[in-house]
């Protein structure tokens, strides 16, 4: 007698979705280029093999490692960019932007601008980091809320190997620059392999999960510690929704005001320190915009104002706990 | 080749062109009818106008603030130039970039940049993409002395050193950068030889000379356009109206200003070009005729055009107005 099996659902990790994502683009459409430090298969395929097996497939006229040369290469990525290519280039970890901002917030963000709109920028930056390696005060950051506060730039942040495939491929299909943020700790947690071709637009939130009593917003890694955080919440009869941003800016407002319009509560979690972060940002907007419906002040859990230490006890205190996500709620529901 | 004749003339066409637009645009700001920043290119005419035509449609330049007279030179219509000067929706730019920010990809100008440098790696990013296709199209990159000692510059050479790109560096060494002296600020006196440490060729060349810039840049854009990679040309030169409308130029010593104005490639290429039964004062004076009228319509057009609607604020942030 056969016996029939049911196949589990195949998984794959963030750093092979992104690589497909890549590949099926590039597949699609020869203007996608892809440049970065040691992305080429002779350098390795980059740094954590994000790219690896492109400049085999594609060759490396459309896949080309750089010189250590930020400022060059992503300057070069734009002006690629404004005659139709569309470049995917690596800067391998998000505190190396800040030797390539200019070109990113006075060049990439402001060229559709200031030409009244004759040229545009349609450029993807992919760039990793998190806190956790003990990779310290220079390799760590989260450093969006530079990028969300210039006007004509996208960031896109994905907490899961599907999203990140889905918002990759929308990434690249998009006619302005988007910042890619890529958490380096979750990089290889596995999950639910997306369709093929599957795309999550940008600037949409998920409802990870749907709950009545408060909603706790995140992105990239807090989506992860949020599902942690409120197992006891949930035990103890709290019902938490949950939603991944998925796109930071520009934000998913509908998706945000509805949900705490319903829950009254928000907390808002986000590994960037505190100070004027994404979270200052939510948080006065639902205070502008659902003031009367809100039952508690919205809270926000991020890391302390420092610079990312490398002691491991430090680096670990520097972020925030499943407790302290647990006590942000407890504030909401104890204020009300 | 050396420059025929015809070639001549359009080379005194265009630094005509740069000339009188200069001065009526400083006419405009001392008169209240212009307000802008301005940073005059007078005395430098002779640098884009010699190697602008050697380009076709087809080649991409990129410039800086002080750009006008590359963007002249390389067929921006005057009328758009003059109302995107003047703020309007009928500039470039719909008035939204402005002097320092000048685009106009119909003839190949695909970025002005007020950040000294930044137009030099999206220059490189310009060649790469018709490498890449395999097109035929060259890039002039523009820049100052100033700008040869940010880490822009050296960037984009060792980048289009390395990947062999089609780009035509072309240093406008009006010997100041910003108010300080060439030799205050940067630790060689020729900027070209720096071409030597990126393994590129670098040459400096009178930038006051119309036929010496001719024939460099004619050999290096046939150089680029046979896929033999980039040039470094250093066209030795003089701003005559000091950094930014306004500025009285008093760190300029009183005897370089004045051999420079003794030497003002204007009206000594125009005194040549007679004196070598190359054309007749009554043809350039038909030329410079011509262009007053353009000029004269581009004014109008300018001061007559409206300014653009509030609407714009929320327009080309993003491909799709944001929600």
């Amino acid at each position: 007698m056969s016996q029939t099996l049911v196949k589990p659902p195949a998984k794959i990790n963030t750093v092979q979705a992104i690589n497909q994502a890549i590949a099926d683009a590039m597949e699609a459409d020869p203007n996608v280029i892809v440049f970065g430090e040691d992305v080429a298969d002779f350098e390795g395929g980059g740094i954590v093999k994000v790219t690896q097996g492109l400049s085999t497939r594609f060759g490396t006229s459309r896949v080309r490692s750089t010189p250590i040369s930020e400022m060059g290469f992503v300057g070069a990525a734009v002006g690629a960019s404004l005659v139709g290519l569309r470049p995917v280039v690596e800067v391998m970890l998000m505190n190396f932007t800040a030797v390539c901002m200019d070109q990113i917030t006075n060049h990439a963000a402001k060229l559709r601008f200031m030409s009244g709109g004759q040229t545009h920028v349609p450029l993807v930056i992919r760039t990793m980091t998190g806190a956790g390696f003990g990779t310290g005060g220079q390799h760590s950051d989260f450093l969006e809320a530079w990028f969300c506060h210039t006007p004509g730039i996208k960031v896109v942040a994905p907490s899961n190997p599907a999203d990140a495939y889905g918002l990759m491929r929308a990434a690249i299909a998009d006619e302005d620059p988007v910042i890619f943020i890529e958490h380096l700790p979750t990089y290889w947690v596995p999950g639910p392999a997306p369709e093929p071709d599957h795309i999550v637009p940008l600037g949409k939130a998920s409802i990870v999960k749907e709950g009545r009593d408060v909603t706790l917003i995140g992105y990239s890694r807090s989506v992860h510690d949020i599902g942690a955080a409120i197992v006891p919440l949930e035990k103890a009869g709290i019902s938490c929704e949950v939603i991944d941003l998925r796109t930071i800016s520009p934000l998913d407002m509908d998706t945000l005001l509805a949900s705490v319009s319903k829950t009254g509560r928000a907390v808002i979690v986000h590994e960037a320190v505190r100070s004027f972060g994404a979270g200052a940002e939510i948080s006065a907007r639902l205070h502008e915009r659902v003031w009367k419906k809100l039952k508690a002040p919205v809270q926000r859990v991020a890391s302390k104002d420092c610079p990312v230490p490398f002691s491991k006890p430090l680096e670990t205190g520097f972020l925030y706990g499943a407790a302290e996500i647990e006590a942000a709620v407890r504030i909401t529901l104890e204020t009300s | 080749m050396a420059a025929s004749q015809r070639i001549l003339v359009e080379i005194y066409r265009k630094m005509a062109l740069i000339k009188h637009n200069d001065d009526r645009f400083i006419t405009m700001i001392k008169a209240g009818r212009l307000t802008m920043p301005y940073y005059s290119a007078r005395g430098q005419e002779c640098i884009p106008a010699a190697i602008s035509v050697l380009l076709t449609d087809k080649d991409y330049i990129t410039t800086i603030y002080r750009g006008v007279h590359d963007m002249l030179a390389k067929g921006v219509p005057p009328k758009l130039l003059w109302a995107e000067l003047a703020g309007k929706a009928t500039g470039t730019c719909k008035g939204k970039g402005g002097p320092m920010h000048i685009t106009h990809p119909d003839s190949g100008c695909m970025v002005t940049t007020g950040i000294v440098g930044a137009s030099m790696p999206i220059a490189c990013g310009l060649g790469l993409a018709a490498q890449i296709r395999g097109e035929d199209r060259v890039v002039i990159a523009n820049f100052g002395d100033g700008a040869s000692n940010i880490g822009a510059f050296h960037e984009s050479l060792n980048l289009a050193a390395v990947w062999k790109l089609p780009v035509i560096f072309v240093c406008q060494n009006n010997l100041f950068a910003e108010h300080t002296t060439l030799a205050n600020g940067t630790s060689v006196q020729d900027i070209a030889v720096r071409a030597a440490g990126y393994g590129i060729a670098g040459i400096t060349v009178d930038g006051n000379d119309p036929r010496a810039v001719y024939d460099t840049a004619r050999d290096a854009i046939s150089r680029a356009r046979a896929g033999a990679g980039p040039t470094l040309i250093e066209a030795k030169t003089f701003r005559f109206n000091g950094h930014v409308f306004g500025d009285p130029g008093e760190y300029i010593p009183k005897d370089q200003y004045a051999a420079a104005v003794a030497n003002d490639p204007y009206p000594r290429f125009r005194d040549a070009l007679v004196a070598e039964g190359l054309a007749t004062a009554a043809e350039l004076d038909e030329i410079d005729t011509f262009i007053e009228r353009e000029i004269d319509e581009a004014v109008t057009f300018a001061m007559n055009s409206p300014f653009p609607e509030l609407s714009e604020l929320a327009i080309d942030i993003f491909a799709t107005a944001a929600a």
